[in-house]
């Protein structure tokens, strides 16, 4: 086969002379070791070339041989429970295979060629097929039907369709095109930066319910959003990542590790085979793919691996499913950019930063969305986007959170300062924001409860006025707030307390229905509505507060969800007690 | 036949370029012999056609460009290990310095290691009682993990490390371990202390020392803490050792590839540190952890200065992002004469939770450590307001917070140097302190806890 010649090697950069017909983004295989690599530039005769593996011991004169492809995913049943290095190898096979550390030149192809499956078809021979529709079924894990579908570019009447047990690799269907016969397996391959297609775009609608209070009666996310998480070290990005992968009602997850630590990576994995999915019942990891390219492997795999991710949540969207793709963290791909960018010397911009670092993000966000799938049935998928942000610092002028505020729908600012106070999720109430709340507002209306919005806007209102009293008891001191705002200042507690509050790590508390949230929330404004006019009557302050009750309004957050009937109970309560001091007082 | 070359064409600071070259490969060792006879090493940072660019781990003082001599010996930077490397001192780059025998390897292995596979990593769950209550209690060390230790200028890190690794042990478990110790920049004085400290409680002969002290060539350092992490995988997952790994001071390591960046004349990141520090410190920091079926682990406490005590400092920052949680020490309680001067609101230890509760220390321990967080917290925070308003402006409640606040810091963070508390005698006093505050505003602790541990 004819080849190419390294030239030159920096780091993961590799530049090669006499590259056959290079094309951009084509995947290429240097050394004699084959590591794995992808062209990113082109000038003359050379081809700049990003390594997906460690480059030591390459050098001039080594030999670079081009597959013709771009880098592209694997997508077919196998996919789910799978962990995979951000060029999806996988990488409990390659741990058999290999031993306990990644080295150079594996390849292992991303689904298994031995693995039989279930293939049920959906459609009869005579048929009249095109792209997205669905040729038949595969039970791909308990909770998750892979439906196979025609690939693009494929359209005619079937031939032959088969039932049985198959692999990846053998024919399940064949359809006649005007160009003939296309052979049809469970096994498609798409290149990783080409979004795949779709028949069209709707706007965001309903929640993608995360479980998490904060998130969902706050600053919720729709399903085809984006959202993003920035906050420095320790504040609970990744801890918030996780709980949304556990708990959110997508149907697929997909989390990204993306150049972050390894034990986090294994705490998914060894967490998400024990842990029940509150919807389907069934462990979460039946439903999840992993994507693993942790901080300590190659920087250019990294940049990759937001791409397969989001290719592989693409791919079950076009079945029709409601995917959540996760990545912890988008800066740590933005520096391989950054780095990459740097070997290439290419002009810096802020930070060192490439000048393109804005439209790549844009243009990985908006891979996000709700769409009307392909398919004659015109089926609905969803791909919503949750990044994680980790600004140097905790500065949020920095160029990443910037370039990622202009294109997300959602801010959930996490801040160390409540973190420190064990506040968590440390998400500040106060400048987080989500642009689908009207949305989701309209959807709570319709489908949870009509006064969801009103309370919301309530309780939000009341934390915005204890940041304003805070300021005042700080200046002069406590003495200084009237009655009613001493009221506000309590329920405000409440709120934050009772209700923002949310602990990751107890199995009561981790994942709250909409239902509870709504319950939750209108027990605290019950006391507050309630309390407020017995202020009015002429009471004072010190008799309404400190109540019993109160300690179960703090506790009410571990009630379980078979069991909120008994907020029913503790509303009444409230009244009693607001009112029964009251009587006391009188009598 | 190693290949030899005196066509050295250019030097700048640690960097040589060297042309004509034929067969260098990328991150090959290279010796670079002297004028005056004396052999140094390096390696290649890029190479381009016939051209290479080279960093020198020695000084460059002294090179010139007619007689340097530079041969490729064809393999990376590697380190000789066996048994044996125990109880023994080396140089940044592996050599023995102790005047010991020489080390007969049972093999050679290359210093940058390679990255654990992810699904190979078993999850740290054992914890270490390292007997003092700001860590124990609060932000609980667990075998495997990565924990820094964030100081400043004059701060006792050392001795705080020192106490680390002289009464860290896991409940209950006889077994074999080791410390690894990699000086990198410190001064002699502080490195003559952990050599002492090791030689009088015997502790020596367990250790394995690198030292690369403040007057060693500044570029050997960027080797150092990968000679000490080869050294600990090699305990840990083949001779099945639990090793604790001190690497002091992460901070000259960082300037050291600072300089190099420089030479290079890199595009800098913050502050002058290349654009790939946080990919670097996390090739160092991730060579910690536990392998399934392994039954040895790595658990690391690397120890850096704040640049002028700020955390946002690409340093500590960086670190921070990679590793799992930080010990910050405070220039506010050392001053006030408190022993550790651990800052125990900001400091954090992400693996705890699923290292302590029933059946690792006790089921209390973490519902205590919430409520001994908030409550110093919220004493904390009052005793700001004080500062402002006076005392006058305070409630009743916030001034039984910050007595709380204060007693903590005197009884619970206090402690002595030599003082080996257990775990249970580090939440006793957590208990006797929670008794300052009206039970109401316990929230976090469970009520039964409360009937069960709190004295009253
Ligand atoms: N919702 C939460 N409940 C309880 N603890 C939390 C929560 N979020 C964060 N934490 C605590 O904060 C620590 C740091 O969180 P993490 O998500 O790892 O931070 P980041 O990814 O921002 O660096 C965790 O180890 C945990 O102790
Ligand atoms: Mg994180």
């Amino acid at each position: 086969m004819e080849a190419g010649v390294v030239v030159k090697v920096s780091g993961p950069l590799v530049v090669a002379r006499d590259l056959p017909d290079p094309k951009m983004y084509d995947l290429v295989k240097v050394g004699k070791d084959r590591l794995m690599g992808e062209i990113i530039e082109l000038r003359g005769n050379l081809a700049s070339i990003q390594v997906y593996e460690e480059t030591a011991g390459l050098g001039p004169g080594d030999e670079v041989i081009s597959t013709g492809e771009p880098l592209s995913v694997e997508l077919g049943p196998g996919l789910l429970t799978s962990i995979y290095d951000g060029v999806q190898r996988p990488l409990d096979v390659i741990r058999a295979k290999y031993g306990n550390y990644v080295t150079r030149g594996v390849e292992e192809p991303g689904l298994s060629r031995e693995r039989r499956w279930a293939f049920t078809p959906a459609v009869k021979v005579g048929e009249e097929v095109g792209p997205g529709d669905v040729l038949g079924t595969v039970p791909e894990t308990k909770v998750v039907t892979h439906r196979i579908m025609v690939p693009v570019g494929v359209e005619g009447k079937v031939s032959e369709v088969k039932e049985g047990e198959f692999t990846v690799e053998d024919v399940v269907a064949v359809v006649e095109t005007p160009r003939g016969e296309v052979p049809v397996t469970m096994m498609q391959r798409w290149p990783v930066r080409r979004p795949r297609l779709y028949a069209e775009k709707l706007a965001p609608y309903e929640p993608l319910v995360t479980g998490q209070r904060i998130v969902d009666t706050f600053f919720p996310i729709s399903k085809g959003g984006t959202a993003c998480v920035p906050g420095p070290f320790g504040s609970g990005k990744t801890v918030l990542q996780h709980a949304i992968a556990k708990w959110a009602n997508a149907q697929i997850v997909v989390f990204v590790g993306c150049g972050e630590r390894g034990n986090e990576m294994t705490d998914v994995l060894l967490e998400f085979p024990e842990l029940t999915d509150p919807y389907s019942g069934e462990p979460l990891m039946l439903r999840t793919v992993l994507i693993a390219n942790t901080s300590n492997m190659p920087v250019a795999a990294r940049e990759a691996s937001v791409y397969t991710g989001i290719t592989i949540a693409e791919y079950y969207r076009d079945m029709g499913y409601h995917v959540a793709l996760q990545a912890d963290s988008t800066s740590r791909w933005a520096e391989a950019l950054r780095e990459i960018s740097g070997r290439l010397e290419e002009m810096p911009g802020e930070e060192g930063y490439p000048a393109y670092l804005g439209t790549r993000l844009a243009a990985f966000y908006e891979r996000a969305g709700r769409v009307v799938c392909l398919g004659g049935d015109r089926r609905e998928g969803s791909v919503s986007a949750i990044g994680s942000v980790s600004p140097p610092g905790g500065d949020l002028s920095e160029p990443v959170t910037q370039a990622t505020l202009r294109v997300v729908k959602v801010f959930w600012g996490l801040e160390d300062r409540l973190a420190f106070a064990r506040h968590f999720p440390a998400i500040n109430w106060l400048n987080s924001y989500s642009l689908y709340l009207d949305k989701v507002q309209d959807f709570w209306r319709q489908e949870v409860e009509p006064a969801y919005a009103e309370l919301r806007e309530e309780a939000m209102g009341i934390l915005q006025r204890e940041a304003e009293l805070q300021e005042v008891v700080r200046l002069i001191g406590i003495e200084a707030l009237s009655d009613q705002e001493r009221l506000i200042m309590e329920t405000a507690k409440s709120l934050r307390e009772d209700f923002l509050q949310q602990n990751a790590f107890d199995d009561a508390d981790a994942f709250t229905s909409l239902r509870k949230q709504y319950r939750l929330l209108r027990l605290i404004m019950t006391y507050h509505h309630l309390a407020s006019r017995e202020l009015e009557k002429g009471r004072p302050i010190e008799e309404l507060i400190d109540l019993p009750v109160q300690e179960e309004i703090a506790r009410a957050k571990f009630i379980p969800e078979e069991e909120l009937e008994r907020f029913d109970r503790l509303e009444e309560k409230v009244a009693e007690q607001l009112a029964g001091q009251a009587m006391e007082v009188r009598a | 036949m190693l290949k030899e070359y005196l066509t050295v064409k250019e030097i700048v600071g640690p960097l040589i370029l060297l042309e004509g070259v034929e067969g260098a490969k990328y991150n090959e060792l290279v010796e670079v012999e002297f004028p005056d006879g004396s052999v140094g090493l390096g390696n290649v940072l890029e190479v381009e056609e016939d051209l290479v660019l080279l960093q020198s781990f020695e000084a460059t003082s002294g090179l010139d460009i007619a007689r340097t001599k530079v041969r490729f010996t064809g393999r990376g930077l590697e380190l000789p290990v066996s048994r044996d490397i125990l109880g023994r001192v080396f140089d940044g780059l592996g050599r023995p310095i102790d005047n010991g025998p020489r080390i007969i390897p049972d093999k050679r292995l290359d210093i940058n290691g390679n990255p654990i596979n992810p699904y190979a990593r078993d999850f740290p769950t054992d914890f270490i009682q390292t007997g003092i209550s700001a860590i124990d209690g609060l932000n609980p060390l667990v075998r495997g993990q990565k924990l820094p230790i964030f100081s400043g200028a004059g701060l006792p890190h050392s001795r705080l490390a020192a106490q680390i690794a002289r009464q860290a042990g896991v409940l209950g478990a006889e077994e074999e371990f080791a410390v690894i110790f990699a000086a990198m920049g410190i001064t002699f004085e502080e490195a003559d202390f952990f050599i002492q400290e090791f030689r009088s409680t015997a502790a020596i002969e367990r250790a394995v020392l690198f030292i690369n002290l403040a007057d060693d060539p500044a570029i050997e350092r960027i080797a150092t803490p990968r000679m000490a992490l080869t050294a600990a995988e090699y305990l840990a997952f083949d001779l099945d050792m639990h090793v604790l790994v001190i690497l002091i001071d992460m901070t000259y390591y960082c300037e050291a590839l600072r300089e190099i960046s420089a030479a290079r004349k890199e595009v800098p990141g913050r502050r002058g540190y290349p654009g790939y520090l946080y990919t670097d410190l996390a090739t160092i920091y991730e060579r910690a952890g536990r392998i399934k079926e392994a039954k040895g682990s790595i658990t690391q406490i690397p120890v850096l200065s704040m640049p002028d005590d700020d955390k946002t400092h690409p340093i500590p920052d960086l670190t921070g992002y990679i590793t799992e949680g930080q010990i910050i020490l405070s220039r506010d309680l050392h001053r006030r004469g408190i022993y550790p001067p651990i800052d125990v609101l900001p400091s954090l230890s992400r693996l705890k939770e699923k290292g302590i509760g029933p059946g690792k220390t006790r089921e209390d321990h973490s519902p205590l450590s919430n409520q001994l967080f908030s409550a110093y917290a919220r004493g904390k925070e009052a005793k700001e307001l004080a500062v402002i308003l006076g005392e006058a402006a305070l409630s009743e409640e916030d001034r039984l917070f910050v007595q709380f606040s204060e007693a903590f810091e005197d009884r619970f963070i206090r402690q002595g140097e030599y003082e080996d508390r257990s775990i249970e005698e580090t939440l006793t006093i957590g208990w006797e302190l929670l008794r300052i505050l009206p039970r109401s505003e316990l929230k976090r602790v469970k009520e039964e806890h409360i009937k069960k541990y709190m004295k009253t």
